[in-house]
């Protein structure tokens, strides 16, 4: 196995120089701490510029390249990276303490002003300034201290933080050549930022061909030294599962990301090869147009459809155990999980619902789903028909790839589809203020509100958590509306999608992978 | 000679005007490029400024009367994912999808011609019948599915537990049939050697060389049963012709009569059949591309479905015309070469 650890030399003019400007050692054999990585990720990251994409590709890229302020644990607490301390000085200001002695890949130290300036880049990011919306100013005390102002109090600021990696100010100030602004975001332009980077994080980017490689050096600099081994990423973006898989089990890659289903097996058995499996908090299911039909707009009818989906079932046999069944929005860890939902499935008593609201003999729907984004989904919008069928409510449904998918689902003109949703936030609120909260187009809400689902009393109940910074009273509050949403059947909930890694024997990505599906590959460790 | 070349010339420029205006016509099915470029949460007044900005919203007549303004110049719109000139990316791709299908046209005529040649020889031959109903086997068994086999069996590699291990011919086949699997499986490898500008080739080195096996062979055994039955039945034709018969009855050697004078009349067919097999390997090269993750052209262009990356695709989709163009404007000649007989302005003898 060892010998195919590749060391491989650089081709072009522009790797060798960088690679001979980086390091000596490039060539030499490698010694027990140096360690390559060769990455299989479903897709590279779309530009170098953080801010100009939300994006899972992209949230991962910033992991390796940058560091963010404080970052999620595997159990949802908040790691300390570049803020070392906070405190919420008042209700709407907090006060951090950035570490010291961290500098960019540039050579210049990280101060306060960096902080600042990344917040108010992030303010005109047309991808993370809707969630910024509660920040309203940012301030460097001192070079190594910084506050944060929020219009209303407002409890996620920590949350809001995991989404600052720190950008390198003076790298990205000043004009090009061509004259154009160096910090400028351009979406799908060729704007400098999306070319070049200087970050604090563990790797710097080598050698880029997009779509198909990134090369990573480590940052000899960076400033946390009790982490990783890992020296070089060669990441190859692998969108077909089957050749994924295959390269890893072919040794042509160590680590590999969104096993599938049907490989998981495979994977499990293989020799020389670790499969780590995480519940996942991308919730799936599906919307109820009440513009279109009547009946939905009885809760009764609504109710049915929950009590006529077996998600335990679909869990276990479509997904092969890969998805934790649902009975709300909030996964496990999250603040407004709430333990006493649970699957109801109840054949009988949804027929008895559907009796009640006087539709016994059913009626015809028109269904959506896609059939390339989530795992499986095709399938299981075919399975959760044929589990509707059994109350008498017929559907044809229609399964469309991701790009045409969107469209259609924004024309609102069917009478149930599917979304999967991850919230941003990481928080519950977050859920409702996109799924189920009564559409108003002025301030943005529910805009993925397929079904013009609305119930007043979860949104004020809502809205008042995100007030609340009593964190212990906003989580019953969340619970609350979870507890609210499940009896009014607002939102029909199928699993949360587990996600799956795997990796050669040797490098240890089991404390490194998360739920929010961002590997710390800094802190991977390879060992022999 | 020159005649014939401008009129090709101006078959190609036509058949890019209708592949554009066709392409245009279907972009708006194709999915909205806008969406893959935000995150999920990004409200849609942010999409519409964005639409805006890409003059997506501009009716049919003018989206397309820009394009074509600009590609009369040669810039043939910017990549939404690349974010660079369509024809770059298209540039960029396209050494790896030319090394990939010259490869597989080698492996193809290496393997055609004697495998052909001798199972219409020898038609009755035991040989040639396993070579017939292997051609069968390899011409139904889709490419994805061969490649995916090709990876298991030489990359990841088998273990054969069969035959009784506590024998010794047992464990001996054991053995024989299990494979260790060392073949690379993905991508052009990292021992790319640069040529010139964008084409960096596999050919050069052993490394790169031995990440062109598998694929190279996944994408020729699609048309190499075509081809073996192509030249069988050609050549079964020939021998039956009076000149080959005469030839015999003059005494000639039966080698000479096999290779020079019948194997040249069957290759004017195969000829013909394999310029415009090319322009198929480079679709079916998609195909093969997607499960070797072969960063050619196919993958590209299948990535840029899934993106809804227009102006990709439009580019795409022109150069790829020229590509049947150019390739049949060669056949004609070499077909001209061959049998002078053949005129090529068509005009009567």
């Amino acid at each position: 196995m060892t010998l195919r650890r590749t060391i491989f030399f650089k081709k072009t003019m522009l790797a060798s120089v960088i690679g001979a400007a980086l390091a000596g050692t490039a060539v030499l054999p490698m010694t027990a701490s140096a360690e390559t990585l060769r990455v299989g990720y479903t897709a590279d990251p779309e530009t170098l510029d953080i801010h100009e994409q939300l994006s899972g590709g992209m949230l991962r890229f910033s992991h390796l390249s940058f560091d963010p302020l404080v970052r999620w644990t595997k159990d949802f607490e908040f790691e300390p990276r570049l803020a070392t301390e906070w405190e919420q000085v008042d209700e709407t200001t907090m006060r951090m303490s950035l570490r010291e002695g961290v500098t960019f890949h540039s050579g210049n130290p990280l101060t306060a002003e960096d902080v600042v300036w990344t917040i108010e880049r992030l303010k005109e990011s047309p991808d993370y300034r809707a969630i910024f919306e509660p920040v309203e100013s940012a301030e460097a005390l001192d070079d190594h201290t910084v506050e944060i102002k929020t219009s209303e109090p407002y409890p996620l600021l920590l949350n809001l933080a995991t989404y600052i990696f720190p950008m390198d100010r003076a790298f990205y100030t000043g004009e090009t050549d061509d004259g154009d602004e160096k910090s400028e975001i351009v979406k799908a332009g060729n704007s400098y930022a999306s070319r070049h980077v200087s970050g604090t994080g563990p790797f710097i980017v080598t050698e880029r061909r997009q779509g198909v490689r990134v090369d990573f050096e480590r940052f000899d600099d960076y400033w946390d030294t009790d982490t990783g081994n890992v020296d070089r990423i060669v990441l190859t973006p692998i969108a077909e599962n089957a050749s994924r898989v295959a390269a890893l089990l072919s040794g042509g890659v160590d680590f590999i990301d969104a096993v599938p289903p049907n490989d998981l097996e495979r994977v499990r058995e293989a020799d020389d090869v670790k499969l780590v499996e995480i519940n996942g908090t991308r919730i799936i299911g599906f919307q109820l147009n009440e513009e279109r039909v009547e009946a939905f707009q009885d809760p009764r009818v609504r109710q049915a459809v929950a009590y006529a989906i077996n998600q335990e079932a679909i869990a276990d046999r479509l997904m092969r155990g890969f998805a934790t069944p649902a009975a709300q929005f909030s996964p496990e860890g999250y603040s407004g999980h709430n333990p006493d939902l649970t699957p109801r499935y109840d054949v009988e008593h949804a027929q008895e619902l559907m009796a009640e609201a006087g539709y016994a003999d059913g009626f015809t729907i028109d269904m959506i789903a896609p059939n390339n984004r989530y795992v499986n989904d095709a399938q299981i919008a075919q399975a959760v028909s044929n589990m509707l069928a059994r109350i008498n409510i017929d559907v044809n449904l229609r399964t469309m790839p991701l790009a045409q998918y969107w469209p259609e689902y924004d024309t609102r003109q069917s009478d149930a589809a599917m979304i999967g949703w991850h919230a941003d936030t990481e928080d519950s609120a977050n859920f409702f203020q996109y799924l189920t909260f009564c559409i108003d187009e002025e301030t943005g809400a529910g805009q993925y509100n397929y079904g013009s689902y609305c119930n007043e009393e979860i949104d004020a109940l809502v809205t008042a958590a995100d007030s609340e910074t009593d964190l212990e009273k906003r989580n019953a509050m969340l619970r609350e509306a979870e507890a609210m949403l499940y009896e009014d059947a607002g939102y029909i909930p199928l699993h949360w999608q587990n996600l799956a890694y795997a990796a050669r024997e040797g490098v240890k990505i089991e404390p490194v992978v998360n739920a929010i599906d961002f590997p710390y590959l800094g802190d991977l460790v390879i060992s022999e | 000679m020159i005649a014939f070349l401008i009129k090709r010339l101006m078959h190609a420029i036509l058949v890019m005007f209708i592949i554009s205006v066709l392409a245009f016509a279907i972009q708006d099915n194709l999915g909205d490029p806008v969406q893959q470029m935000v995150g999920q949460s990004v409200p849609e007044s942010e999409r519409e400024a964005l639409r805006e900005r890409l003059g997506l919203n501009d009716p049919f007549l003018v989206q397309y009367g820009r394009f074509a303004l600009n590609a009369v110049q040669g810039d043939f719109g910017t990549s939404y994912f690349y974010r660079e000139p369509a024809l770059d990316v298209i540039a960029r791709h396209l050494p790896a999808t030319l090394e990939l299908v010259f490869a597989s046209m080698l492996i193809i005529v290496l393997f055609s011609v004697p495998i052909g040649v001798y199972s219409a020889i020898k038609p009755r031959a035991m040989l040639s019948r396993f070579f017939m109903g292997v051609s069968i086997v390899g011409i139904s068994v889709p490419v994805f599915l061969t490649a995916i086999i090709l990876i298991q069996i030489f990359s990841i590699g088998i273990t054969i537990t069969l035959f009784p291990e506590s024998t010794g011919w047992g464990s001996w086949l054991n053995d024989f049939f299990s494979t260790e699997g060392n073949m690379p499986s993905f991508g052009r490898g990292y021992d790319l050697v640069q040529v010139f500008g964008h084409w960096e080739t596999n050919l050069a080195t052993w490394n790169g060389l031995q990440h062109l096996v598998l694929p190279s062979i996944a994408l020729a055994s699609i048309m190499l049963p075509l081809f073996i039955r192509l030249i069988r039945a050609e050549m079964m034709e020939v021998m039956q012709s009076d000149y080959v018969k005469y030839a015999r009855a003059k005494g000639i050697s039966m080698r000479r009569v096999y290779f020079v004078h019948a194997l040249k009349n069957t290759m004017l067919p195969v000829i013909t059949v394999g310029g415009v097999q090319i322009g198929t390997m480079v679709a079916y090269a998609i195909l093969t591309e997607t499960v070797f993750q072969w960063p050619g052209m196919g993958l590209m262009f299948l990535d840029a479905i899934n993106r809804a990356d227009t102006p990709l695709i439009v580019s795409y989709l022109m150069i790829v015309g020229v590509i049947f163009v150019v390739t049949n404007t060669i056949v004609d000649l070499v077909y001209g070469l061959v049998n002078p007989t053949v005129k090529l302005t068509g005009k009567p003898a």
